[in-house]
């Protein structure tokens, strides 16, 4: 095996571990899969070391040490269906090195977003179906759907926009609350409470709290702390934007 | 009861694959995740609402049930199980639970607010560790194939010490 061979395979495991905790996968299923790389791709002594802010990764104790930096937060699960099935074909000799790392970058380079209007009617479908079946409240579905809907659209857009990442949840949490309010104000609904149940749902980070919990019990413990913190200051921000709506509407 | 049960599966199954629609899970993963999401939502409702075994015991049980269906999808579809048990999660989260610990605690009814709290700490527990006992039972079925490195002293290629 020679120095560039060895280079390259500790390039693919990284970019493979980048790609996989951008994404939002938990830090076993990452350290899981760079090993199983540089197992099947000839790496001796492969060390990694996994946190969700950055990788280092090491082999046979020579100078080829390389890091990624990691600052993109993002819940795409196709990505990380993507890299398994890469990572299952290296493994069964389908293909080589050169060709995992270059359909890993494909991966990681082309855009796997769903339109925007398709996610808002989830959202809206969403905050509808998960307020009857939490409150038992039929009356207001329309409202739901609309206010669920809007939001969703509006937190796409402040995120794509400014790129800033629990401001966004607390402007749309805002939005939902006053949105709610002045549906029922004009009475084309009746409870408030019910519809900001429904709508909020669609901000909830479900994926970095089941991550965390994972995280931690697997002995992850930097990155499951980490993710915990995002996680509740997600909930945060969410929370006090209820405050204020609650409390000046 | 029966009709019930259908709506509530008909709603969690619908919730479920909007969810998965906004986590950008891959399309052949739709239909297993919503049948998971539906059946354990089924079961809570009958174990919480009907056999009155409490908060705690029915959202450990409906976690470890998720563990279990989504590793059972995952090993069928070849996935990794993250594209199924996340998306079935998604109708016990206690997100009514925490609107109303806001909500009371800006009326100033604090204890009605802690409560609540009370509630969403226990549910949140119960789940953590559903899913950790689920992960240990699959382990059990399926056997556990995690590469680790190894312990730096004992590595090949290395002089032993004296």
């Amino acid at each position: 095996m020679t120095q560039e061979e060895m280079n390259l395979a500790v390039s693919t495991c990284l970019l493979a571990g980048q790609i996989l905790i951008e994404n939002g996968s938990n830090m076993e299923r990452v350290n899981d899969t760079m090993y199983r790389i540089a197992a099947n791709a000839g790496l001796k002594s492969f060390q990694a070391f996994t946190t969700v802010t950055g990788v280092v990764a090491s082999s046979d104790h020579c100078a080829n040490a390389q890091v990624v930096d990691v600052r993109i937060r993002r819940n795409d699960l196709t990505r990380i269906a993507q890299v398994n099935a890469i990572s299952r074909d290296f493994a069964d000799h389908k293909i080589e090195l050169k060709e995992a790392y270059q359909r890993l970058s494909m991966v990681d380079q082309t855009s796997t977003k769903q339109p925007v209007l398709l996610q808002c009617l989830a959202a809206a479908i969403m905050s509808f179906t998960l307020m009857i079946v939490f409150t038992g409240d039929t009356q207001d579905t329309l409202a739901a759907f609309l206010v669920g809907g809007s939001s969703y659209w509006v937190y796409l857009w402040l995120v794509s926009t400014f790129r800033v990442r629990y401001l966004g949840e607390f402007c749309t949490a805002l939005m939902i609350g006053a949105l709610a309010s002045t549906v029922v104000h004009f009475g084309l609904a009746q409870r408030v409470d019910d519809i900001i149940i429904g709508s909020i749902m669609s901000l909830v980070p479900g994926v970095p709290i089941t991550n965390a919990a994972r995280d931690i019990v697997s002995g992850n413990g930097i990155s499951g702390i980490t993710r915990m913190l995002e996680a509740l200051l997600t909930a945060a921000a969410i929370g006090c934007a209820i405050v204020l709506v609650l409390r000046y509407l | 009861m029966i009709e019930r049960l259908l709506i509530h599966f008909g709603f969690a199954f619908v919730a479920t694959i909007c969810f998965a629609i906004l986590l950008n899970v891959p399309r052949h993963a739709f239909l297993a995740g919503g049948l998971i999401g539906g059946t354990t939502w089924d079961l809570y409702v009958v174990i919480y609402y009907h056999l009155h075994v409490g908060l705690a015991l029915s959202n450990l049980v409906a976690a470890i049930l998720i563990g279990i269906l989504s590793m059972v999808a995952a090993k069928l579809q070849r996935q990794p199980m993250i594209l199924y048990n996340v998306p079935a999660l998604v109708p016990f989260v206690p997100g009514g639970q925490a609107y109303k610990v806001v909500r009371y605690f800006v009326l100033g009814n604090y204890g009605v607010s802690l409560g609540y709290l009370y509630q969403v700490i226990v549910i949140a527990g119960a789940i953590t560790l559903g899913f950790g006992l689920g992960d240990l039972i699959n382990t059990a079925i399926y056997g556990r194939h995690h590469w680790h490195a190894a312990p730096f002293s004992q590595l090949k290629g290395w002089k032993k010490r004296d």
